[in-house]
């Protein structure tokens, strides 16, 4: 025996001569053969260069399981989580439950999409790249942009690599961004900005004061509290003014129902594109959209696909731009980023394809409708009060009689997940979001069950 | 044209999925003026759309349809299994903001793969929240800066190896430090003098390290004890690029070795699929000086599971947890293999690129001619002299039903071709791919036009690259079409 065996799976027996784990496919034959051609007299003379003294450390890992134990561990831990689907679920706040037509996972899950890599050999991805492609012009159309690229790791990162842009673009380093951005998308970044020593102005929503310094002004439309603001358009003039750029994160999904960021005079448009049909799956993976005005292309970070010909003559698509990367301009590239979460974004461009233009309109209109109708029915509850200062889209912030935390628990007993607590000092509140998954019987119970809370 | 952009498929009034009436009662709709009034987006039945994907996906090279020996990537097996947890109903559906009581079963899984990630690497913790390889190393570069500030220490640079992956100085600079270059000797290893000569002349401003182990040459650097012990000896750290982990699983711990961070790129050592460019999931391991640095949110286990901000975390790096689909089916990869079982894969695939060094080591130049690790580096050089760039050689292995390896990578090597075999390979394929390469050799020398002309027959032919980058189509546009 050339291979030591001494971490073998212990709680397996191990046949002479057979492979070890199904995952690796020499038997001890091929080891023999292979061995004997290179000169060595076992495998472990392969690892001459490693310092004799730091060898073969003792791993303290679980047993190994075969197939049948791992699914039956994995199923047992699935059944730990309270899910949307056996629970009615109200929560929001950048992930979203939607309904996902069936041909999403099915053509997202062939392997040819699954276990390809990143598409370097244009002649055998061409199946990546024009997906990559006809996701740019879906982000294009959706924004109202001029550019895309092919995804970013999140909303939330994609809007901080959207301020470091904004800086590269304008030689400034400063940023203003609105107090009702997602919370953890502030988190994020001020997490990148600090990297960079960028300063970060939290200014209060609508009240925005730029100044010569601000590289960009930054927003959230629908923002966190679900309100589509219709004063955008003053705020983009107000970044222009002083030279600023203006960043507008939006919800995809709600893109297909109201104007799009261009319209107002966004220069960079950045958004979460779970909300394109991808399972919510914990907080990940989802994509981060990323768009932007023509003029300031060679800034943008990530992945960019362009459609060109081969030698023959036919279209055909290839990764390009790429002198703004990491891997040809190292310290000096716009990002360091080198993904694109691509099979996030295929699955996204699946959806908004079966979907079409109508099928993805009638998705915000559905939430739309039953959001304003969960709204309707608690204003008329005792205690509870719908924030309504601006139009929302299918989230809303509701003052409630007591802290939030108490009510969801009492709404756990019935099967509800209610929303996401968003008290301040002055009152409880809390943060309820309605998608189209949502039947009028959830709702009706949610009613019930805040009434009785 | 392969296949249609969806756009020249699309027929006005079609659709491939129907959705149900709100069953809620009228709403008053959003004013007129805020509505959107054109949508130009694909209108598709469903057997167009599932056909159109289903022919691009056709169009796409993979593990499950070839061997993909692309360096420094590690294109394994991916097992289905780890797709089939990843799917299950209690995990998709799971909202990253439900009550942690309520979501015991994904927490458990984090905090499970955050403990056997700090045991493989050899360090106190781990982090399971960078969505990325590059994000782990912002984020472990992050925690440095951090850990110097609180100790009162303004660092400015981090060393660098001139062979490294582009991502380590680029990082380095996201993170508002300065890169300085660190040279290879010709044998591969790191040159102990320009490391000594880096670290005087810029003494107590260098951060850390950030070196790749084994190297970005295939190579286990024989230093790596005394390199650690000089970097810590300036007061810096050593940051460890886990891209080539998978030569080292149950064989030796970077921890051991003297790093104190380091990524770790679940998508490559760790099997979870690459998808064609993502979502990957970059954890990073620390000492236990650096554990109150971790980004947030960490999962901890006090009676139950639950999230925590350590405290003096560098901050979120998403907007939830982290990529807990990647996560889930990392977990399951390592829960299948055990300690036995990751040993036995690193020592299957140091084994796989030997053999395939020793197979090719007649009919290409090898850069450095060592023993390798889990990747061999050779040089086209002759080849070019013949007539064929490693470009050409590269698309000739298309011809002949093999991926690519990875070309011109690292910079430092002239004509690089850098090939992985992993461990998930038969012997009858390695020896299928060496005879492919040996055939190819033969043809640089005596007919080279067949390989600056291939690939051949795979569905498209070389493309034009300069033309994409000089005038870029980055979008449908009806009018041009």
């Amino acid at each position: 025996m050339t291979t030591d065996t001494r971490h073998a799976p212990q709680t397996r027996r191990r046949i002479d001569g057979t492979q070890l784990h199904p995952y690796i496919p020499l038997t001890d034959d091929d080891r023999l053969a292979m061995l004997k051609l290179i000169g060595a007299a076992s495998t472990d003379a392969l690892f001459e260069d490693v310092p004799a003294a730091y060898r073969n450390p003792d791993l303290r890992l679980p047993d190994p399981l075969s197939e049948l134990e791992l699914l039956d561990e994995m199923a047992e831990l699935a059944r730990r989580n309270a899910v949307a689907g056996e629970y009615a679920c109200f929560l929001g706040a950048g992930a979203y439950r939607r309904f996902r037509p069936s041909l999403v996972d099915a053509l997202v899950n062939r392997g040819e999409f699954l276990t390809s890599y990143t598409p370097y050999q244009p002649e055998v991805s061409q199946g990546t790249l024009q997906t990559i492609f006809e996701f740019q012009s879906i982000v294009c159309e959706l924004t109202g942009m001029d550019v895309a690229n092919a995804g970013m790791y999140d909303g939330a990162s994609a809007l901080a690599e959207a301020c470091l842009m904004a800086c590269a673009v304008t030689g400034r380093a400063r940023i203003a961004i609105s107090d009702r951005v997602h919370p953890n998308w502030l988190a994020v970044v001020r997490g990148y900005a600090r990297g960079r020593g960028i300063e970060v102005d939290v200014q209060p929503h609508g009240a925005f004061a730029l100044t010569a310094e601000h590289a960009c002004l930054a927003v959230a439309q629908p923002d966190f509290y679900g309100r589509v603001s219709p004063g955008a358009a003053a705020w983009g003039d107000a970044a222009h003014a002083t030279g600023a750029l203006f960043v507008v994160a939006a919800d995809p999904v709600s893109l297909a129902l109201y104007r799009p960021p261009s319209a107002y005079g966004a220069d960079i448009v950045v958004g979460e594109g779970q909300s394109l049909g991808v399972p919510l799956s914990f907080g990940g993976p989802y994509v981060g959209l990323f768009a932007c005005r023509d003029a300031y292309i060679r800034q943008m970070p990530g992945r960019i696909v362009g459609a060109t010909r081969d030698i023959e003559g036919r279209t055909g698509y290839v990764l390009t731009l790429q002198t703004r990367e990491q891997h040809i301009r190292r310290e000096r590239a716009t990002s360091n980023i080198c993904t694109s979460t691509q099979l996030v974004a295929l699955a996204a461009t699946i959806y908004v394809q079966a979907l079409g233009p109508r099928g993805l309109r009638r998705v915000a209109e559905l939430c739309y409708e039953k959001a304003h109708y969960l709204a309707g029915r608690i204003d008329a509850l005792p205690g509870y009060h719908v924030e309504r200062g601006e139009p929302f889209f299918h989230e809303f912030a509701v003052t409630t009689p007591k802290p939030p935390e108490e009510i969801n628990r009492a709404l756990l007993q019935r099967r509800i997940i209610g929303g996401l607590d968003v008290s301040d000092y002055a009152r409880h509140r809390m943060l309820l979001c309605v998608t189209e998954t949502n039947t009028r019987a959830e709702i009706d119970a949610l009613v019930e069950a805040l009434a009785d809370a | 044209m392969l296949e249609p952009h969806a756009m020249q498929l699309s027929r006005p009034g079609r659709f491939a999925v129907a959705l149900p009436p709100p069953g809620v009662p009228p709403q008053e709709t959003p004013p007129p003026h805020l509505l959107r009034d054109e949508l130009r987006l694909p209108e598709l039945t469903q057997i167009d759309v599932v056909r159109h994907f289903t022919r691009l996906s056709q169009l796409n090279w993979s593990i499950d349809t070839h061997m993909y020996p692309l360096g420094s990537c590690t294109m394994k097996l991916n097992p289905k299994v780890n797709d089939a947890v990843a799917s299950l109903p209690g995990f998709t559906n799971a909202h990253p903001l439900q009550p942690a009581s309520e979501a015991q079963g994904a927490l458990a899984v984090m905090h499970g793969l955050q403990a056997m990630l700090a045991e493989i690497c050899g360090l106190a913790g781990a982090s399971v929240a960078p969505m990325a390889g590059a994000q782990g190393e912002l984020a472990g570069i992050l925690v440095i800066k951090a850990y110097l500030e609180s100790r009162g220490e303004e660092r400015t640079r981090v060393l660098v190896p001139d062979s490294a992956h582009g991502t380590n100085p680029a990082t380095a600079s996201m993170a508002g430090f300065d890169v300085v270059a660190v040279q290879s000797r010709p044998d591969g290893d790191m040159d102990l003098d320009a490391l000594r000569d880096a670290l005087e002349q810029h003494g107590h401003a260098v951060a850390a390290l950030m070196i790749t182990l084994p190297s970005t040459l295939g190579l286990f650097d024989r230093n790596i004890v005394r390199i650690a012990e000089m970097v810590h000896a300036h007061g810096a750290l050593m940051y460890g690029d886990g891209a080539n982990l998978n030569a080292m699983l149950g064989q030796v711990r970077p921890g051991d070795l003297g790093f104190d961070v380091m990524h770790i790129n679940l998508h490559k050592t760790f099997s979870t699929p690459h998808g064609g460019g993502g979502p990957g999931a970059g954890p990073i391991a620390v000492t236990d000086a650096l554990l109150p640095f971790l980004p947030a949110p960490h999962v901890v286990r006090e009676g139950a599971f639950a999230l925590i901000d350590p405290p003096h975390s560098i901050g979120r790096l998403g907007a939830f947890h982290g990529n807990f689909g990647v996560l889930a089916r990392a977990y399951a990869y390592i829960r299948a293999l055990g300690a036995g079982g990751l040993r036995a894969i690193s020592e299957a695939a140091v084994l796989n690129a030997n053999y395939v060094q020793e197979r090719l080591r007649g009919a290409y130049d090898l850069a450095h001619d060592r023993r390798c690790m889990h990747e061999v580096l050779f040089s086209g050089a002759r080849q070019k002299a013949q007539g064929a760039r490693t470009l050409d050689i590269a698309k000739r292995m298309i011809d002949y039903g093999y991926h690519p390896p990875t070309i011109y990578f690292p910079l430092v090597v002239d004509e690089a071709l850098m090939i992985e075999p992993t461990e998930s390979e038969t012997k009858e394929t390695l020896d299928a791919f060496c005879d492919a390469m040996l055939k190819i050799a033969e043809e640089a020398a005596t007919s080279p036009e067949l390989l600056r002309e291939a690939p051949h027959n795979a569905p498209l032919r070389r493309l034009d690259e300069a033309t994409a980058a000089r005038k870029p189509v980055l979008r449908w546009d009806r009018d041009s079409r």
